[in-house]
């Protein structure tokens, strides 16, 4: 029996439905090193803006039970220098390529969707409306529905790729953030960024990250995670790229289930640099062993 | 090449107080590794500890496939890796980074380790020994907090080879910082170095880096930071290096620009 794993998640198409979270992953060359990148359904590449950020102090991350914080604050180049120095590796992959973008303010959502939409290799704009690690913008947007849609719009207005909004659990119903940014124009919904956290450093009676607080991933936030596609699925009718935590083929099957189209893989890369491909053969044998013959068939199955 | 999968631990032992000496048998990465690189230990199969932990090649045995680990037991992955039982199987990825570069023929050169830093200076000890004599003097600096608390250098065979301790109680050689002894030995006249090689702990390589500065002595640092990938995917190791930009420093990372990085270019606060 041969199965089929592509997907399309609102226009991207994807040979299996495993992509990367972004800011774990780089910009492909890191992990390409170790595994064939062209086995992925899709790449996520690090969180860009329009100008070069430094970042946040040391220390930017820390070890908490089954998870880590970061607090990166988006160290990038720019738009500019992704375009020119990390895009044209890319090129040379079979794949699509999913730009992660952040912006302080509205106008800067759109300029960085109007850029990307004219560089070449560009499959997708993944709108980071909830990054906890920044000053301004980020989180600040993804936070109230009405200003989470207007950045969507915005972005929308720039761009005819597809755009995927990028949903904070740190609100109070992520289910009115989806609606409000499938009404903006949203092709797709990828969640969940990390949790807002700190942990102190009992020692020095201080915050252990350098930026006080930071963002919770990996095993620990899973059900938090899952819940969300769950409610998320129910409320809109759009595809949902999931993620939180996901470190195996079961694990993704826990979102595909509740009702993800695809998923992302983040902090497991971390531990194992292979997650991706494990998880892609891995959904591949379970299909196999319970006789379903394309992935969509159970996208939502457990609702 | 890296490397990514399980390595037989052929050895897990004290050596001294505190600090285990582990053998993996990785042909691999003993013939691709350099000196200053590190390999990426996880130290459980379980989501918790989760992340993996940097540790240097302390030495590697080509002839024999080795590679080499000296570590502290510092907390809790590194309790794990010291439960670890000759036998077991260890995931490892590495090696990882960049190490330090040999000097110039004939060059005078100083290696300084202060406490758990010394460990991958034995490595590149032995490179130097390999691969420069005989035009290069190399004096081994190692200091620690007590002489129970010094690697013994006394693996490291060669007669070229001037091996110098300090300890801070003074239990063993000279009484003081690894940084004031190494100067002391620059002041009292022949002993003078053309390049200085240093891992240890930050304020030590500190005063290290101020000093090499002041006297004009050129040299590398490996520098220590918290790390999530190893690889340069996650940016958390972010280490400050001297650039003309308005903050006069931007973050490059320990992991794959380092650990190890030219003197003259890491940037500390005045
Ligand atoms: C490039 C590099 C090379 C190293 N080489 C050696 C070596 O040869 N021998 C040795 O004993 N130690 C070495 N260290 C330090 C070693 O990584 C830490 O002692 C170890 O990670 C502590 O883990 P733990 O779980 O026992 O301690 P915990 O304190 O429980 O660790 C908690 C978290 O903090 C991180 N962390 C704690 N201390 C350090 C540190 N000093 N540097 C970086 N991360 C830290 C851990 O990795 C972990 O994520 C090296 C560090 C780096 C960055
Ligand atoms: C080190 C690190 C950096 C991240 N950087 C970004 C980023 O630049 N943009 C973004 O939208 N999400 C970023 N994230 C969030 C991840 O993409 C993902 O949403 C989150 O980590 C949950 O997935 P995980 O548990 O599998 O890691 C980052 C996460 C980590 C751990
Ligand atoms: S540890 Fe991830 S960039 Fe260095």
């Amino acid at each position: 029996m041969r199965v089929n794993l592509a997907v399309n998640v609102g226009g991207i198409i994807m040979k299996n439905p495993v992509t990367t979270a972004s800011g774990t992953f780089g910009y492909g060359p890191e992990y390409g090193r170790i595994i064939d990148l062209n086995r992925l359904g899709a790449i996520v590449v690090k969180g860009t803006t329009l100008s070069a950020r430094q970042g946040n102090p040391t220390p930017r991350i820390a070890e908490t039970p089954s998870g880590m914080l970061n607090a990166i604050g988006l160290q990038n180049p720019g738009v500019d220098k992704f375009i020119s120095e990390a895009l044209p590796f890319l090129r040379n992959y079979q794949l699509p390529v999913i730009v992660n973008i952040s912006g302080d303010t509205v106008e800067d959502y759109h300029k960085l969707a109007g850029i990307l939409d004219r560089a070449q290799g560009v499959g997708g704009i993944e709108v980071n409306i909830s990054c906890p690690n920044v000053k301004k913008g980020g989180l600040q947007f993804g936070s109230d529905p009405d200003s989470a849609g207007e950045v969507i719009r915005a972005v929308r207005r720039a761009t005819s790729l597809p755009v995927i909004a990028k949903l904070s659990p740190n609100v109070t119903s992520i289910a009115a953030v989806a609606e409000k940014v499938a009404e903006a124009g949203a092709d797709a919904l990828s969640m969940i960024n990390t949790l807002l956290g700190m942990a102190i450093d009992i020692k020095s009676r201080r915050p252990v990250l350098g930026n006080i607080m930071g963002g919770l991933s990996g095993p620990a936030v899973r059900p938090v995670a899952v819940r969300a596609v769950w409610q998320v699925y129910r409320a809109v009718k759009l595809p949902i790229i999931g993620m939180g935590g996901i470190t195996c083929a079961e694990d993704a099957l826990e979102f595909i289930m509740a009702g993800a189209t695809a998923v992302a893989v983040g902090t497991a890369n971390f531990v194992n640099p292979r997650a991706t491909i494990d998880i892609i053969d891995g959904l591949e044998k379970f299909m196999l062993e319970n006789n379903i013959k394309d992935i969509n068939e159970i996208i939502g199955i457990a609702q | 090449m890296i490397y990514c999968h399980k390595f037989r631990i052929l050895k897990n032992e004290e050596t001294i107080p505190g600090h285990r000496l582990m053998i993996v048998d990785a042909p691999g990465i003993s013939a691709a590794a350099v000196p200053g690189q590190f390999l990426h230990l996880r130290c459980s199969d379980s989501t918790d500890p989760l992340l993996r932990r940097p540790v240097s090649i302390h030495r590697v045995e080509r002839d024999k496939g080795l590679a080499h680990m000296l570590y502290r037991v510092a907390g809790r992955g590194t309790a794990l890796l010291a439960g670890k039982m000759p036998g077991e199987y260890l995931d490892v990825m590495g090696p990882l980074g960049k190490g330090f570069t040999l000097p110039l023929p004939g060059e005078r050169v100083a290696v300084v380790g202060g406490g758990i830093g010394a460990a991958p200076l034995f490595f590149l000890v032995e490179e130097l020994i390999r691969e420069c004599p005989p035009n290069n003097m190399v004096s081994f600096f190692l200091g620690a907090a007590s002489a129970s608390q010094l690697p013994p250098a006394s693996v490291l065979h060669s007669p070229g080879l001037e091996v110098h301790t300090a300890t801070d109680d003074g239990s063993a050689g000279y009484h003081g910082t690894v940084t004031a002894l190494l100067e002391s030995r620059i002041d009292s006249g022949p002993a003078g170095f053309d390049r200085i090689y240093a891992c240890g702990p930050a304020p030590m390589l500190r005063s290290l880096v101020r000093m090499a500065g002041s006297l004009g002595i050129p040299g590398q640092v490996s520098l220590e930071e918290r790390m999530g990938c190893g690889v340069g995917a996650c940016l958390s190791c972010a280490c400050k290096i001297k650039d003309r930009s308005a903050d006069g420093f931007l973050y490059k990372h320990a992991c794959t620009d380092g650990p190890v990085f030219d003197m003259r270019e890491v940037y500390y606060e005045s």
